[in-house]
């Protein structure tokens, strides 16, 4: 699947985008297999509540499901207007 | 509807004529527009709006979907610039056309609070002396308790 970063969420990591094989079945799996990977993912996943998640470019949450999703992207809280 | 998402400077008067002169029947339009602030002492070179394509028109048209079923409303113009803004720079606007003037003012003030935390838009600021990005305010979530 197709994981995308936004903000300081992408500035952390390091890039916009990237495919990601995984078995996690839940939002909240594909971020402990991220945080497992480096430590720049740990930084970048720190603190849930700071992030926001959007599922096929709808916003969801940690515990959702991503049976069928294509498209996962991982933010702040947004700050537009 | 007309949702337009842009790194482009768009011409404010020539935007709300334009929506104006195409409503039928409508008595009241309203206009809200968002306007890049310096920052106070701290002598800001540029705002950076970073924006997530696709899903920023999605939350956008939904957004505008939701207030024309939710007011009496003839008509929602969004426009919202991404990329570099200066100070003075008009960041976004909005214009909602009603028959009476509480749905149109009702409206717009709806389509700004879910805009600002709903559709996915990211400021930075950069100042001479380096660059933050802007945290959201919990104001702004407590905002769209109202509607």
């Amino acid at each position: 699947m197709d994981v995308l970063y936004f903000a300081w969420v992408r500035e952390r990591i390091g890039i916009p985008r990237e495919k990601v094989d995984t078995t996690a079945t839940t939002v909240a799996e594909l971020v402990e297999e991220l945080k497992a990977r480096e430590e720049r993912y740990q930084a970048a996943f720190a603190d849930l509540s700071a992030l926001r998640v959007a599922l096929d470019q709808d916003l969801s949450d940690f515990d959702a499901s991503l049976d069928g999703v294509r498209e996962v992207a991982f933010f702040p809280p947004m700050t537009g207007g | 509807m007309d949702i337009r998402v842009q790194e482009v400077p768009f011409d404010l008067g020539h935007e709300v004529e334009v929506f104006t002169d195409r409503q039928i029947n409508m008595g009241a339009v309203v206009t809200f527009t968002g306007i890049t602030r310096d920052l106070p002492g701290a002598g800001m070179d540029r705002m950076e709006m970073e924006h997530y394509p696709g899903m920023t028109e999605r939350a956008l048209t939904q957004i505008a979907e939701e207030a024309l079923a939710r007011w009496d409303l003839g008509d929602v113009l969004i426009i919202h610039r991404y990329g570099i803004l200066r100070p003075q720079d008009r960041i976004m606007m909005v214009a909602t056309a009603s028959r009476h003037r509480a749905h149109a003012f009702e409206a717009a003030e709806f389509l700004m609070d879910y805009l600002k935390s709903r559709a996915p838009f990211w400021k930075k600021e950069v100042t001479v002396d380096g660059s933050d990005w802007v945290a959201a305010k919990e104001d702004d979530e407590k905002a769209l308790d109202r509607w």
